[in-house]
């Protein structure tokens, strides 16, 4: 007795949506709507008390939105999803969610640096302390926990050290002291890892990047696992009255399906960083080739990869799917289907020839964003983790003459060879 | 290669996962009684025309009444409050008991402790009702065996309104997975 679980490929087509059965419109419709007409008066009482689904106003859901949740949770082996407006905006919703003034986070150093200012500058000023782990060992994150702590958050790959989490050991850490581990898995995707199976209770997405994949639009997911306990004293939130839903309890109300309701019906209501239909609709569409995509990405960045470390000019490269990588072993048991195509190299002779070399691209594209079709490199110390300071900027790998690449899906031979001749331009000057 | 175990995934499905996989470790493949997989969930739910349900609450914070709101607007089923301590339960009567229904309901929903269980199953048998579907967070499994043993169709840890909603649409509108993949039109 058991049921059809349809493969990554169909899901990540399929998953979602079901053709509407008012129009039977094949392609997801992109429901352009800010609002949507109740029934009656009943009918608006008990979609604003929560007693029954119903679309509502955009701001908390809407049915584009909502199928490229549902297929996000479902590539990710998650209950469900809140989609947003940014990465940022869902890994805040997370936080605001979990988090009040006294509060403490346990985090990796070598998070992307808009996630380190949220949590060290803006989440500080609201009372809550981030301890940032500067060592990828669980026992160090097990060291940092205190009575305060609400959660564990790291990135499956970080970026630009390379750095893998070690995924398991850290949802092992969270559990024995009886708060979530919650995964940013961004460059990761569910394609190449998907960490609710190795542990983790709630995995958040940068869509803007290797799910939407063409580089056109913003926007950020939200999924957990359904597993995680919430009904404890860590978080007593979910176990007291609601009086804006009526004296409601999270957990006792909707069980499992508390933690994203609750993110739902509160964060998203509350902070408002909703993710537009027409976002969506694009976002979708993309990741229904995430499997060719990344399955390109990973080659590419191998191969890259492997000609950078072989260049003379080249003093090293930070990809965890070359054996001279730390995390080498690491990226075979989470990523055995590659180490992600986000990574970085330092040039022989410093900041400065790491600078020429941007400079003389002509393929590579000199933008801040990574996980776009096309190739894309940068400066990270003076560009995407400017805001950091020196020690921040040494405690998160990223060293002054450490030059990004995110390795698009174009012939592989052809971003070797732009490489090449801007490495040439770059040695020359 | 170790044994495969029946595995309810967070979409509803139930699949065979390898028992050493760290999935079915993470999962609750530990159990060893496994209720209808999905399809057979929906069988039941197409199948009802009358669902009562015991241990109905008439406060409105309560997830029976959310349950029973569900039901009465976004169903067609014939819907029966059974609770020997309130009158009426969102405009409708309240019923004491089982025996005291109008018709003999398609399924039985519970919201009862676990320790009542068995006592509402030999309730349900008496009734002459096919289906008992006990809510989410329930949890008795030698009550379910019980009632299996006695000819009915036992659901257990689940809930009626998310199990409707999964296959008629609304639990999708709030971003959850239904597991549900199809290239007819949705089921109303």
């Amino acid at each position: 007795m058991a049921d059809r679980e349809y493969g990554f490929r169909t899901r990540a087509i399929h998953a979602g949506n079901i053709p509407d059965s008012a129009t039977g419109a094949r392609a997801l419709p992109i429901y352009q709507s800010t609002a949507f007409v109740f029934d009656d008066t009943s009918d608006a009482a008990a979609r604003f008390a929560l007693q029954k689904y119903g679309n509502i106003y955009s701001r908390l859901a809407n049915p584009t939105v909502a199928s490229f949740e549902e297929r996000v949770a479902s590539l990710e082996g998650g209950l469900g999803a809140v989609a947003t407006a940014s990465g940022l905006s869902a890994q805040y919703i997370t936080f605001a969610s979990l988090v009040g003034s006294g509060d403490h986070i346990v985090a990796s150093a070598n998070l992307y640096g808009g996630s380190i200012t949220q949590l060290d500058v803006t989440l500080r000023r609201f009372g809550v302390e981030t301890t940032f782990v500067q060592s990828a060992n669980a026992e160090d994150y097990a060291a940092a926990i205190t009575d305060e702590t609400k959660l564990i958050f790291a990135e499956t790959i970080a970026n630009p050290s390379g750095e893998i989490a070690d995924i398991e050991a850290l949802a092992d850490v969270a559990h024995a002291h009886g708060i979530p581990l919650v995964i940013d898995s961004t460059i990761a995707t569910p394609y190449l890892n998907r960490p609710i199976e190795w542990g983790a209770d709630i995995v958040t997405h940068s869509a803007t990047k290797f799910l939407g994949g063409h580089g056109t639009t913003l926007g950020g997911v939200v999924v957990e696992s359904g597993r995680f306990d919430w009904h404890t004293d860590k978080f007593p939130l979910f176990g007291q009255k609601v009086p804006s839903y009526g004296g409601l309890e999270w957990t006792g109300n909707f069980g499992e399906y508390a933690f994203l309701t609750r993110l739902r019906a509160e964060q998203l209501r509350d902070i408002g960083p909703a993710l537009s239909a027409t976002a969506a609709a694009t976002l979708a569409q993309g990741v229904e080739t995430l499997s060719y995509r990344m399955q390109a990405h990973v080659d590419n960045a191998r191969i890259v990869a492997t000609w950078l470390q072989q260049d003379p000019r080249i003093e090293a490269v930070y990809w965890a799917g070359l054996d001279s990588h730390p995390h080498h072993a690491r990226a075979e048991k989470y990523l055995p289907k590659g180490a992600g195509s986000v990574f970085s190299f330092v040039v022989k002779g410093g900041r400065a020839v790491g600078q020429k070399l941007i400079e003389s691209v002509n393929l590579a594209s000199h933008v801040a964003n990574i996980g776009d079709t096309k190739t894309l490199i940068i400066h990270p110390a003076s560009t995407t983790h400017a805001q950091l300071t020196e020690q921040q900027l040494l405690d998160a790998g990223v060293l002054p003459g450490v030059v990004r690449l995110s390795v698009g899906i174009e012939d592989a031979d052809d971003i070797i060879y732009d490489l090449d001749q801007a490495l040439a331009q770059a040695v020359e000057a | 290669m170790s044994e495969l175990v029946a595995t309810q995934l967070q979409n509803g499905l139930t699949c065979s996962l390898p028992s050493d996989s760290p999935l079915a470790k993470l999962l609750k493949s530990q159990r060893t009684w496994v209720g209808p997989d999905a399809k057979t969930r929906l069988n039941i739910l197409r199948a009802a025309k009358s669902v009562a349900i015991v241990g109905a609450s008439p406060n409105p914070a309560r997830s029976s009444y959310f349950v029973g709101t569900y039901l009465l607007q976004s169903s067609n089923y014939r819907v029966y409050f059974v609770n020997p301590n309130a009158d009426e339960i969102l405009g409708h009567k309240a019923y004491p008991d089982l025996a005291s229904l109008p018709e003999v309901p398609d399924i039985v929903d519970v919201f009862r402790k676990a320790s009542d269980i068995p006592s509402v199953i030999d309730d349900v048998l008496a009734s002459g009702a096919r289906t008992v579907w006990v809510q989410l967070g329930i949890w008795n499994e030698e009550a379910a065996r019980y009632g299996e043993e006695q000819g009915l169709t036992v659901v257990m840890d689940r809930c009626i309104k998310v199990e409707h909603a999964r296959f008629h649409g609304g639990l999708n509108l709030f971003g959850f997975d239904t597991g549900q993949i199809s290239s007819k039109k949705q089921l109303v």
